[in-house]
């Protein structure tokens, strides 16, 4: 389990408890069950506390927790028969964006996501989630092929953002995820978003501009990190605390404000503490959308989807 | 849709609403650091006289150059909710804004305006980079769908100049809804038919160059305009090294097959009107000084009407001083 920095109290007291019945089992003459059973309350009521009002920075710490599902891990348990397709058929395979053809059930859909990888390696193979060009111009074209045949298209988003490299740039990050949200824009199948970690910036609208878009409990969705807005408006990359509170990144105000859909709860103590009930909770929500959005047409899809976006900004949050 | 239902009357802007300069004042050139007398600037479109150095311009002095006898009309635009979020920084976003509107005498940082180019009808929507960096928040997005609109309704190609340090920050991930909203309205005006073209202006970065600023049917940029998604500086603290001369430059771009075209402030206009007229069907326009047309005070001419009036006389050959191809980067 890692602990995140707000959490170490409570890792203090699931520590303790952990020792009294490490102890317990080198010498099982001791009786330490009363006093472990009392720390594992005391624990359990810290969680609640801890997490009943996350701060949206700590929301922001939640959302990129090492051990929260990742794009990879609800494609194996949430569908079948995946099969991955990689490349953009113009210079590589961006292992950030998964992708490929898959089942929800029975129905066959189109699966993209951000991977960010679970260890060092896989991390630095997945680049931490942050797709070049080559990632959206992968999801171009796996979003023309979806619409060709007619089927959904779910994009799973969790990337810190576009990855700031010299290549990135060269081959034209830019004009990739404009196309990418352009795509988005134009398939006539339904395209059902779930924001499961960070949504960040430019990077996630590419995969996010959908019919349906539901972010996980703790996940954030934002123009820029808390860092970046802290250093360019507090000239202070240490407020990101208060960049933080001030973007209104979090779920809940995004829902407020009509940018998502719908907020899909996770278990006490953030995904990370449960991970196959969120994984399951997620897969419940996309059914659910599929269902809204299935047998609409093409023309139908289209148009609620512009309209959808058209219309965000008319909701504000301020008091 | 009813985006523009405040309709407002048309404002006639005249050549004599040029701001005056005080004549008495010098500008040092970033670029060369020549002295330069500001109407002498002013009349360059604001580049340098001395080395080609383009420096800002202002959406307002760049219509009053490019429309036909300097004569356009603002189109209106629909007015978001201020301060969405209740932002504040070290400073309140109501705050800044009204700095940036008294600094700026703009309501905001897009200006959208129709007229015509060589008697050519067009929709111009420019950014401004003086109103708080030209950020990209509900307002330029509202710009840009009344621009979009417009030229649907009236047939007419857009032509957006872009200049923004990105997204406007303070309306948090509302500013980043431009870029689908934007690109929603550049669709609209690809499936009518209707061209689109970009010229990007320095500097264009972030979610503005990652939407409406590089899905034009033609990509333009200003020499020297600094091009991007993330900034060189950013990318220089995540990959480590110095990046090389020019790099997410105009001529950068160009050479990388980002864009179409790198052409001078100067030429333009010429550009732009050739560009579109052969996207429009419409025979080669007649360069040259013309009056303001006379049918604008009822309204901006017809393009069908246009097309009997310039039928005749062909296209001036260039002139003996034009720029050498490779400063267009011709052929
Ligand atoms: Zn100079």
């Amino acid at each position: 389990m890692n602990y995140l920095e707000f959490e170490k109290p409570l890792a203090e007291i699931e520590g303790k408890a952990e020792e009294l019945r490490a102890m317990a089992r080198a010498n099982p003459e001791m009786d330490i069950e009363q006093e472990a059973t009392a720390l594992d309350r005391k624990a359990a009521t810290m969680l609640q506390e801890l997490y009943k009002s996350l701060t949206p920075w700590r929301k922001c710490q939640v959302a990129r927790h090492p051990d929260r599902p990742h794009c990879k891990d609800y494609i194996e348990a949430l569908f079948t028969e995946y099969t991955p397709l990689a490349g953009d058929r113009n210079f590589a395979e961006d292992n950030a964006v998964m992708g490929g053809l898959a089942r929800l059930d029975d129905q066959p859909v189109v699966v993209i996501g951000h991977e960010k990888g679970f260890d060092t390696k896989t991390r630095l193979e997945r680049n931490f989630g942050m797709a070049r060009p080559e990632g959206y111009r992968k999801a171009v074209r796996l979003m023309d092929m979806a619409d060709r045949f007619g089927l959904p298209v779910i994009t799973l988003v969790d990337t810190p953002g576009a990855y700031p490299g010299k290549g990135a740039e060269e081959r034209g990050q830019a004009e990739a995820i404009a196309r990418a949200t352009e795509k988005c824009l134009q398939i006539g199948v339904p395209l059902l978003s779930v924001i499961i970690g960070e949504g960040g910036s430019g990077g996630a609208v590419a995969f996010a501009t959908a019919n349906r878009v539901a972010m996980l409990e703790h996940s954030v969705y934002s123009v820029i990190s808390p860092e970046g807005c802290a250093s360019i408006l507090w000239k202070d990359a240490e407020k990101m605390r208060e960049a933080a509170e001030a973007l209104r990144l979090t779920a809940q105000d995004l829902l407020k404000l009509g940018v998502i859909d719908r907020i899909i709860a996770e278990p006490m103590g953030g995904a990370q503490r449960g991970r196959d009930q969120t994984i399951e909770a997620v897969g419940r929500n996309l059914r659910v959308m599929l269902k809204e959005t299935t047998g609409k047409d093409r023309a139908a899809l289209i148009t609620e989807r512009r309209r959808k976006f058209l219309d965000m900004g008319s909701r504000g949050l301020a008091a | 849709m009813n985006w523009i239902n405040n309709y407002v009357r048309p404002k006639i802007n005249s050549l004599f609403s040029r701001r005056e300069m005080p004549e008495n004042l010098w500008t040092k050139c970033d670029a060369c650091g020549t002295m330069l007398f500001h109407r002498e600037l002013s009349d360059n479109l604001n580049v340098c006289t001395s080395c080609g150095h383009h420096m800002g311009i202002r959406p307002r002095d760049r219509f009053l150059t490019l429309f036909d006898g300097g004569i356009f009309t603002e189109v209106p635009v629909p007015t978001p909710l201020t301060d969405p979020l209740g932002f504040r920084d070290q400073k309140k976003y109501p705050d800044r804004m009204r700095a940036a509107q008294k600094g700026t005498g703009e309501k905001e940082a897009m200006l959208v305006a129709e007229g015509e180019i060589g008697r050519t009808p067009v929709v111009c929507a420019a950014q401004d980079f003086s109103f708080m960096g030209g950020s990209m928040g509900m307002y330029v997005g509202n710009a840009i769908i009344a621009a979009a609109q417009r030229a649907v309704e009236r047939r007419r190609p857009l032509i957006l100049f872009s200049a923004a340090g990105g997204a406007r920050m303070q309306e948090g991930i509302l500013s980043l809804m431009q870029m689908p909203r934007s690109t929603v309205a550049i669709q609209m005006l690809k499936e009518a038919g209707l061209p689109y073209i970009v010229v990007l202006t320095h500097p264009t970065t972030g979610g503005v160059t990652a939407s409406y600023a590089m899905l034009g049917d033609v990509q333009i940029a200003e020499p020297g305009a600094l091009i991007c998604f993330a900034g060189p500086r950013v990318i220089e603290q995540t990959i480590r090294e110095k990046l090389p001369e020019g790099f997410q430059r105009a001529e950068y771009l160009l050479e990388h097959g980002m864009l179409d075209r790198v052409t001078p402030r100067t030429k333009l206009r010429e550009e732009l009107l050739t560009i579109v007229r052969m996207l429009m069907g419409l025979p080669p326009a007649v360069i040259a000084d013309l009056p303001p047309p006379a049918s604008f005070s009822q309204g901006p001419a017809e393009p069908e009407a246009e097309d009997t009036e310039n039928a005749a006389p062909p296209r001036r050959p260039a002139p003996p001083d034009a720029e050498p191809p490779e400063a267009g980067a011709k052929g």
